[in-house]
């Protein structure tokens, strides 16, 4: 087993006995699903909207080079200076030459999941650059020295108390666990950061090909402050987020918000095309945009999952997935979590050591309703497996497909089997839970349901002869 | 070869064999449906009001529910009037705002200090303003959210940074939905968009100590929007 599959098993066996984490995160999710629904109801034709979204999605993603080059296009034209990354080493180091070129000492950065893919925060610390995450729920668990439990909300997973603690640990005081009052705490150190810093990061949720912007959703502001505060901005965002047309946000900025956050809509949506333009009051006087591949292009050439780019990165089938919420964000090990974590971390990484994420799941197919641009994710958990079994079969499993096909193949078989099983379940109340027990891996969590008594094709025969 | 062309090369590489579009049948052609038209957009994105009386109920109704201070009027001169009438009752002693039609009679009415954005380098003293008033390019009844640009409002921080931000809108400038929305940015600004097109929707807020709301959070505390 890899280091990584030893890890979640071990996270997700505490946490699903963990009542209290059980509970913060079903209070989290619970409110959510009736607000969401409310929100989906306003919709015309939600089904209809989830077929138009992934049919642009299609589009963008099935014509990425053209797309790319016009949105790459149109940023230049007013002055945006665009980079290319096609791994997280050189991402990090165009970074670190921006900033190396504009002196910067500080960096304000919003809400971002492409920094966190690729560790950019440990990078400028490294090289001893001062990064102030911006986003609250990104502040806090940045202050906890955490990963982001969610990819929408970060620390989700946290109480207002324990919220409170961090403060005062680190921030030298907090008056009290109001959310109202911590709130204007993170607040207050906040301000004086933008006002501060020399560059801002962002990451994006869409790239408009047609007039070469980034769009950028978000609730506090934080996004908007450091796109309009900072000298420099620099935004750093996958290949695979380009949308055709200006008017495809008409559709996607109320879906994302429907799904991800159960609102109507967030309560920023902006795009930008530029550094400050002429006749223009403020902004950055440089625009970065950074286009990283990292893996995105292996990725497109499997036109069987090909699907997965089309994510557009709000966390619903995290929201609803039975896996996700019983055994937590952070027990995945990764940058995604939940069902769109486990369809692509193995395939980005290494099939064999992030295979066990495709496994864990009850393939309920939940995320896969959830999906607003339709990607059928539950079915890439089970191209995974296939994938990961068809590389490196493993023979043991084999041989044991093959015993029971020999035995669920022959009558004869299965009849003796099922009576051996019966004879034997007598003794069994005799080992249950211990490691004698060779139904151990299944008995240590969950009954075992007891053979029937009778089968159905023994019960047709009796009932036969007791007719005549 | 640069990075550029490389990525380039995969990607063409890697689209050489063709992924089904979604919901079609393999006997459907790749790539023949073509991009949805605002007609289908229309047919499911949620439904809007037909006459300004019905859009302003809805930018209203969703006004309540955003925290967004919605106040009609009737006519540019109640439309100063009740900008004198928020500076008594929330006390401002500073103001930033923008040059514009609008803007400059209001702020005349005000007769406060007023802070002129892009006048100097001037982030301090924006953010110690009370407010920021500014213009807008549209209202959208659906969502409730107005649309700003950083030529029609001042720039970038105007309408974020000053804990209160009052938006003056005009009868005509009340759109049914975002698609309405986006084809107005398009007819107004064409090939030279400004830098920067936002849709704030209320004031600003988190929900990410424990689920639970909070207005301000990094942005205005209080949005009003006056329209007349
Ligand atoms: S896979 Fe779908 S539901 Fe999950 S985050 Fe991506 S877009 Fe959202």
């Amino acid at each position: 087993m890899s280091t990584a599959a030893t890890q979640f098993k071990r996270d997700a066996r505490r946490l699903t006995a963990d009542l209290r984490h059980r509970h913060i995160i079903h209070s989290a999710l619970s409110q959510y699903e009736v607000t969401r629904d409310e929100k989906k109801a306003l919709f015309q034709d939600w089904q209809g909207a989830r077929q138009l979204a992934a049919g642009i999605k299609w589009e963008a993603v099935n014509h990425l080079d053209r797309y790319v080059d016009q949105f790459v296009r149109g940023l230049e034209a007013r002055g945006t200076r665009v980079h290319w990354a096609r791994t997280g080493q050189q991402a990090r180091d165009i970074v670190l030459g921006i900033l190396k070129s504009r002196q910067a000492r500080m960096v304000v950065k919003s809400k971002a999941m492409t920094t966190e893919e690729i560790h950019l925060n440990e990078a400028m610390e490294g090289a001893g650059y001062e990064v102030v995450e911006s986003d609250l729920g990104e502040f806090i668990v940045q202050l906890r020295g955490e990963a982001p439990y969610h990819i929408v909300f970060p620390a989700m997973h946290l109480t207002r108390g324990e919220i409170r603690e961090t403060f005062q640990r680190k921030l030298g005081g907090a008056p009290s666990d109001n959310p109202e009052a911590l709130t204007m705490v993170a607040r207050r150190v906040l301000r004086r950061k933008y006002i501060e810093a020399d560059a801002g990061i962002t990451g994006a949720n869409f790239a408009i090909a047609e007039t070469g912007m980034i769009s950028i959703t978000e609730n506090e502001g934080n996004a908007r402050l450091a796109a309009a505060l900072p000298k420099t901005m620099i935004t750093l965002l996958g290949l695979e987020k380009v949308l055709p047309r200006l008017e495809d946000l008409a559709l996607f900025l109320p879906m994302l918000a429907t799904v991800g956050a159960a609102q109507l809509i967030s309560g920023y949506n902006t795009m930008y095309g530029g550094p400050r333009q002429p006749g223009e009051a403020d902004g950055p006087e440089e625009f970065h945009v950074i286009l990283l591949d990292h893996q995105r292009t292996a990725y497109l050439a499997d036109a069987e999952q090909r699907d997965a780019l089309h994510c557009i990165r709000c966390g619903a089938c995290l929201n609803v997935c039975p896996i996700y919420r019983n055994v937590g964000g952070h027990t995945y090990g990764t940058t995604y979590s939940g069902p769109i974590g486990a369809v692509i971390t193995p395939n980005l990484r290494n099939l064999q050591d992030w295979k066990h994420l495709s496994y864990a799941s009850s393939l309920c197919g939940a995320c896969s309703e959830a999906c607003p641009v339709q990607i059928p994710l539950h079915h890439h958990l089970l191209r995974n497996r296939r994938n990961s079994t068809r590389q490196k079969p493993c023979w043991w499993q084999r041989t044991a497909f093959r015993g029971y096909a020999l035995v669920a193949n022959s009558c004869r078989g299965w009849g003796l089997v099922t009576r051996l099983g019966r004879f034997g379940q007598k003794f069994h109340g005799l080992i249950l839970g211990s490691r004698l027990d060779p139904a151990y891996a299944w008995t240590k969590t969950r009954d075992l349901p007891p053979i029937a008594a009778q089968t159905f094709k023994e019960w047709w025969r009796r009932r036969g002869k007791t007719r005549a | 070869m640069s990075e550029r062309d490389h990525i380039f090369e995969r990607i063409r590489e890697a689209l050489r064999t063709s992924a089904p579009r979604p919901g079609a049948h393999p006997w459907d052609s790749a790539g023949s449906a073509g991009l949805p038209s605002g007609a289908d957009f229309d047919r499911v994105l949620s439904a809007t009001g037909r006459t300004f009386e019905e859009n302003a109920a809805l930018f209203e109704r969703n006004s309540v529910d955003l925290a967004t201070e919605f106040l009609r009027v009737d006519g540019r001169d109640e439309a100063l009037a009740a900008v004198v009438r928020l500076r008594d009752r929330e006390g401002w002693k500073r103001v930033a705002s923008h040059r514009g039609e609008l803007t400059d009679a209001a702020c005349a009415a005000l007769g406060l200090p007023v802070h002129w954005t892009g006048a100097a380098d001037d982030v301090g003293v924006l953010e110690q303003c009370d407010a920021g008033l500014s213009e807008c390019d549209a209202l959208v009844a659906h969502t409730g959210s107005v649309l700003v640009t950083s030529r029609s409002a001042g720039g970038r921080a105007l309408s974020v940074l000053p804990p209160h931000h009052v938006v003056l809108a005009r009868r005509e400038q009340l759109l049914p939905g975002l698609p309405e929305a986006f084809a107005l940015l398009k007819t107004k600004y064409g090939g030279n968009y400004p830098s920067m097109i936002s849709f704030i929707t209320g004031p600003s807020r988190t929900g990410d100590i424990e689920r639970t709301l909070v207005l301000g959070a990094h942005g205005p505390k209080k949005l009003t929007v006056l329209l007349w």
